[in-house]
């Protein structure tokens, strides 16, 4: 496809995501008018708080959530394209390396020992535990695949270790919800299941700066993951440094993935759909789909949470439920359509 | 020149291979031969630097190889492997733009582009150009990386020969591109420059095509020279346990037949 379809295409895709954050913005348990939208917008831009209650709703809660959203949304987007890219597997998602699952047991473990520890009240902690566990998680699955002792994981090795350890993980979690009090235990389903209800502006800078710097990083990196996708060994003989590559890109991987989930809990399929759509609309071309997918995920998680909101109002649903009930029989409709040769 | 010095490699407690020294000059189509597991394949790739080897050294052109970075190595050492399967809608003109890669930083350069439309009207594949690479059968699949790995190293490199390593390349071929193939290679030697060394399994294609042979036997250099050289009945017999019968190729070249 030449530069300028490319160019449209993406042109595409960002006004369909602005369309989509708008709505989100626009709807919800309160709808807003848009020039109430457009009032308190202006108001914080001038550095005011909106004198009314329904103005301060719309700017401490609605816009940082939405704006979370996106961000979260294009790291997930983001991270589906590298794994697949790295593991030249078309049905790979973050989750994959322990990532997800590590964040989610680190959550999960401060729910039920914060208490105890009295950490609770810090507003880092959340987070922290949460990166903390993805971290841990991360490098046992990597620590557990290298077999050769040269540092250099492979393939099948990863995907398989990573099973292992994802299902460690998730038994832990399942123990610490039997043991946890009925609050607790609440609070691990709920952030297990994923949700931005908990966005705030500190969020937005942290999750936002993380994955702007990620997608930048991973953009440089495209040509190689472009190379590897025909084989380790033919990436080498390209040029390519692949054990650097696999460490360069898992590190942007875990950074962008643990940092989104540690505020918003485990959303899963957004990574998993959103490379594959954008694949049957330009084929597989990491400098297209990278930027592509950051864009596309956020309008998908967007529209996501615009139902989570809306579906059952006044009252909310785990955006992981919206993604998971949305998210499956459009990836299973899209593998029996079999446009896409695996 | 690309020269082994005693070169060994070791999996685990076994050596695949051991003790191998060869030359291989430019010009000349030199094809390694040998049974199953003589470690024809881990040759090249030690000659190849995928692997390092546990003794001996690779050189290029009198260097030591070990050194070299990746990308310098790219972009005067090209290798087309055995089969390869890409699981993601790749163009077949993306494929073969990837031999590009190492000479050009985030674009293409013209020269690159013109180079790609070169290989892939030499290998004829420009009419496949827009097809998702997947779709291709496993004879098109070839031909399309050997465009890309002939486009690697398209360019004459000043002060070093071009090196090109063909590991089992006529595996999914017919018998018309398996002879086409082979024409293309001896048609790329004519710049002069360039280094080939490839493994086959057809003794009588390797008799027909190749300048030189390399018979390995376990792990081991057995007969190294001419084909009339190295496909004497007793060396048959050792490296593959079968006895031939040598006759002459209408053409005029050695041919074997196999009771």
């Amino acid at each position: 496809m030449s530069a300028p379809r490319i160019a449209g295409l993406l042109l595409a895709l960002v006004v369909l995501m602005i369309l989509t954050v708008l709505a989100s913005i626009r709807f919800g348990a309160i709808d807003f008018p848009l020039h109430q939208m457009w009032s308190s917008t202006a108001a914080v831009l001038a550095g005011r708080t909106p004198d009314t209650l329904d103005g301060r709703i719309f700017t401490e809660l609605r816009l940082p959530r939405a704006i979370l959203c996106v961000f979260v949304g294009a790291s997930l987007g983001v991270g589906g394209t590298l794994m697949q890219a790295l593991f030249r597997n078309p049905i790979v998602e973050p989750g994959l390396v322990g990532t997800s699952s590590g964040a989610a047991f680190g959550a999960s473990l401060y729910f039920v020992l914060g208490t105890v520890l009295h950490v609770e009240q810090a507003p880092w902690s959340l987070p922290a535990a949460a990166c903390a566990g993805g971290v841990v998680s991360t490098w046992m699955v990597f620590a557990l695949a290298e077999t050769r002792g040269d540092g250099r994981a492979s393939i099948v090795m990863l995907l398989l270790t990573g099973l292992a350890v994802n299902a460690l993980f998730l038994s832990g979690i399942g123990f610490l919800s039997y043991i946890a009090r009925d609050p607790q235990a609440r609070s691990i389903i709920f952030w297990n299941l994923g949700t931005l209800s908990g966005a705030t502006w500190r969020s937005v800078a942290i999750v936002g700066g993380v994955t702007t710097l990620g997608t930048l990083a991973s953009l440089v990196y495209a040509k190689q993951l472009n190379a590897l996708m025909i084989g380790e060994e033919e990436a080498t003989y390209l040029g390519v440094n692949v054990a650097r590559l696999k460490l360069i890109v898992l590190s942007i991987n875990v950074a962008i993935v643990a940092v989104a989930t540690a505020f918003t809990g485990v959303i899963s399929f957004v990574g998993l759909i959103v490379p594959h759509i954008l694949r049957m609309l330009r084929g597989a071309d990491n400098r297209f789909l990278i930027i592509a997918s950051a864009v596309f995920g956020a309008t998908l998680l967007s529209l996501a949470d615009l139902i989570a909101r809306v579906a059952l109002r006044p009252a909310e649903l785990p955006i992981g439920i919206v993604t998971s009930v949305v998210g499956v029989p459009v990836f299973l409709s899209l593998l029996r359509r079999r446009r896409y040769v695996f | 020149m690309v020269e082994a010095q005693n070169v060994g490699f070791r999996a685990g407690h076994r050596d695949l291979i051991s003790g191998i020294s060869a030359r291989f000059a430019p010009g000349q189509l030199h094809l390694i031969i040998g049974a199953n597991g003589a470690g024809k394949s881990t040759l090249v790739k030690v000659l190849s630097r995928l692997l390092r080897p546990a003794a001996g050294l690779v050189q290029y052109d009198g260097r030591d190889v070990s050194h070299a970075t990746e990308r310098d190595l790219a972009r005067r050492r090209a290798v087309l492997s055995q089969a390869i399967e890409v699981a993601f809608p790749l163009s077949v003109r993306e494929v073969v733009m990837m031999g590009r890669y190492p000479h050009f930083g985030t674009r293409p350069a013209q020269h690159d582009l013109d180079i790609v439309d070169e290989v892939m009207r030499f290998f004829d594949v420009s009419d496949m150009a827009e097809r998702s690479y997947p779709t291709l059968s496993g004879g098109e699949k070839q031909r399309v990386n050997f465009a890309r790995v002939l486009g690697q190293v398209w360019q004459p490199v000043a002060g070093q020969h071009r090196i090109l390593f063909l590991d089992e390349p006529l595996t999914f071929l017919d018998i018309r591109h398996q002879i086409e193939f082979m024409k293309k290679v001896r048609e790329t030697l004519k710049s002069g420059d360039m280094v080939i060394v490839g493994v086959v399994h057809d003794l009588n294609l390797a008799a027909r095509f190749a300048d030189r042979l390399l018979l390995l036997n376990q792990g081991r250099v057995l007969a190294d020279g001419t084909g009339a050289e190295v496909l004497a009945p007793a060396h048959i017999r050792t490296a593959f346990g079968i006895e031939p019968v040598v006759t002459t190729a209408p053409g005029g070249g050695l041919h074997l037949i196999f009771d």
